[in-house]
């Protein structure tokens, strides 16, 4: 089918099998490989964008289910002068990954939950992350990353 | 891991849902957020021919007060059950509960009309739905019926849902009775309850302590009796028959069983 989703601001266009997984279409169509595939079974998150500004897990829905939609992946977070976003810069600035493999997901999961609940408490943040996993940080750094960004924006 | 083929459509309302659906009979289902069904195609574990998509309709999202009941559509979305003022308000089981569905990601995507009409035994909301003693409204080609939850779930994974009836409205009665708790049991944070309790007024039911959800008559007869939780609770697995698993046995379950309704209870005598 005709599929066209508004990718970080940009009409991305094509036609696609109907089974054709969002999270192919942002990489395989898009040719924004910045989301992962990790588990490919709902379970870690490294997959998660933004879908009319609410996370979800692109390997688990349909590119037509986006259709008509707004997505916003890691490569639309940074202004247009390469300005890293706040979440972006706080994972830098806090240590939030070693191997980088989680972090485009935990940094979108991340900006969802700041847009929900710009003054998260550690406990919020922990919750919040549940659906993502890292096998290399032990978390600590990217909590604390998550609050030093919603510091910066005002909230505490 | 991708889906065998199918034809995609987007219904533009129920009707035009339900319609899409009876055209091509057995083979096709309704999609609404797609978090049980996509993995279980993606694993070629369901195979259909046609996806009809509910999951933007409108006329299927919201959350009303109806003077004697609220109205809850379908497929709104377990995130919005869990924000929702008016439920925070009058019905916070059902918000809190949802809440604990998942991950933030899931609760985003995933329906309480999909939680449903799957009627996984480890699911959350159908065990809060008995203990609501909630109405489900079904439309299928012939016009609406109304099902009462106590009704709904007939065994694993099925429901009284004829093939083609599409699950609409859940109604549940207010003023909702005193007291609530919902205790849910799990080895990480993201997993499916093991065992599960929901207790609204003196209706208790439990996740996962059979092939659907069941409502806890031990229990609730002795709390009518006037027993006191801890109590009532001893009765938490009787009658039951919670299946064996990778995470426990059937007697862990029912050890389980027993200690979470005792904390619900407990909870729930605080809340009330
Ligand atoms: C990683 C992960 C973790 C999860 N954890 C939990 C958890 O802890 N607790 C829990 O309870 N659930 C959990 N879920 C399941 C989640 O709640 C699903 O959203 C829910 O079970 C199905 O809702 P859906 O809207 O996604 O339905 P879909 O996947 O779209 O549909 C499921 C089934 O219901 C049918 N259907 C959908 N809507 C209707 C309708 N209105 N009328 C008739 N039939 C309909 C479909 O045809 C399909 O057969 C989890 C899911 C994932 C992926
Ligand atoms: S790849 Fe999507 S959740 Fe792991
Ligand atoms: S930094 Fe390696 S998985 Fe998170």
């Amino acid at each position: 089918m005709n599929v066209t989703v508004t990718v970080n601001g940009s009409q991305v266009e094509a036609e696609v099998p109907d089974r054709t997984l969002l999270v192919h279409f942002l990489r395989d169509v898009a040719g924004l490989t910045a989301t992962n595939i990790g588990c490919d079974t709902s379970s870690c998150g490294a997959c998660t964008v933004l879908l009319d500004g609410r996370s979800v897990k692109s390997c688990t829905m349909l590119a037509a289910q986006a259709d008509g939609r707004s997505v916003v992946t890691l490569e639309g977070l940074a202004d247009g002068d390469g300005e890293l976003h706040a979440v972006q810069r706080a994972f830098r600035a806090e240590h939030g990954l070693q191997c980088g493999f989680c972090t485009p997901g935990m940094v979108m999961a991340a900006v969802s939950l700041l847009s929900e609940n710009p003054d998260p408490s550690e406990a919020e943040v922990r919750t919040a992350l549940e659906g993502n996993l890292c096998r290399c940080t032990g978390y600590h750094n990217i909590v604390r990353a998550v609050l030093a960004a919603a510091g910066e924006r005002g909230g505490r | 891991m991708i889906p065998a083929p199918f034809t995609y459509k987007r219904a533009s309302s129920v009707d035009e849902a339900v319609d899409l659906v009876a055209r091509d009979g057995e083979d096709a289902k309704f999609l609404a957020g797609g978090h049980s069904l996509l993995p279980l195609m993606k694993l070629r574990l369901a195979v259909p021919q046609t996806l009809v998509d509910i999951g933007r309709l409108g006329e299927l999202s919201y959350i009303r007060d109806e003077g004697d009941h609220i109205a809850v559509g379908a497929a709104t979305t377990h995130g919005e059950l869990a924000s929702s003022g008016l439920l925070g308000r009058d019905l916070p089981l059902l918000a809190h509960a949802a809440g604990q569905v998942g991950d933030p990601q899931v609760r985003h995507c995933g329906t309480i009309g999909g939680s449903l009409a799957h009627a996984d035994p480890a699911a959350d909301l159908p065990a809060v739905v008995l203990a609501l003693d909630a109405t489900l409204v079904a439309r299928g080609p012939a016009g609406s019926r109304e099902i009462a939850a106590a009704d709904f779930f007939r065994g694993l994974f099925e429901t009284a849902l004829e093939p083609g009836e599409l699950l609409t409205e859940i109604r549940i009665g207010k003023p909702a009775a005193p007291g609530w708790a919902f205790q849910k049991f799990t080895k990480r944070a993201i997993d499916w309850a093991i065992v599960g309790v929901a207790v609204q007024g003196g209706r208790v039911a439990l996740v996962n302590m059979d092939q659907t959800p069941v409502r806890a008559v031990a229990v609730e007869s002795a709390l009518a009796d006037g027993a006191a939780p801890a109590e009532a609770a001893a009765h938490a697995a009787a009658g039951t028959s919670p299946s064996e698993d990778l995470n426990a046995t059937r007697a862990y379950r029912e050890h389980l069983a027993r200690v979470l309704v005792r904390r619900a209870l407990e909870a729930a005598q605080a809340a009330g």
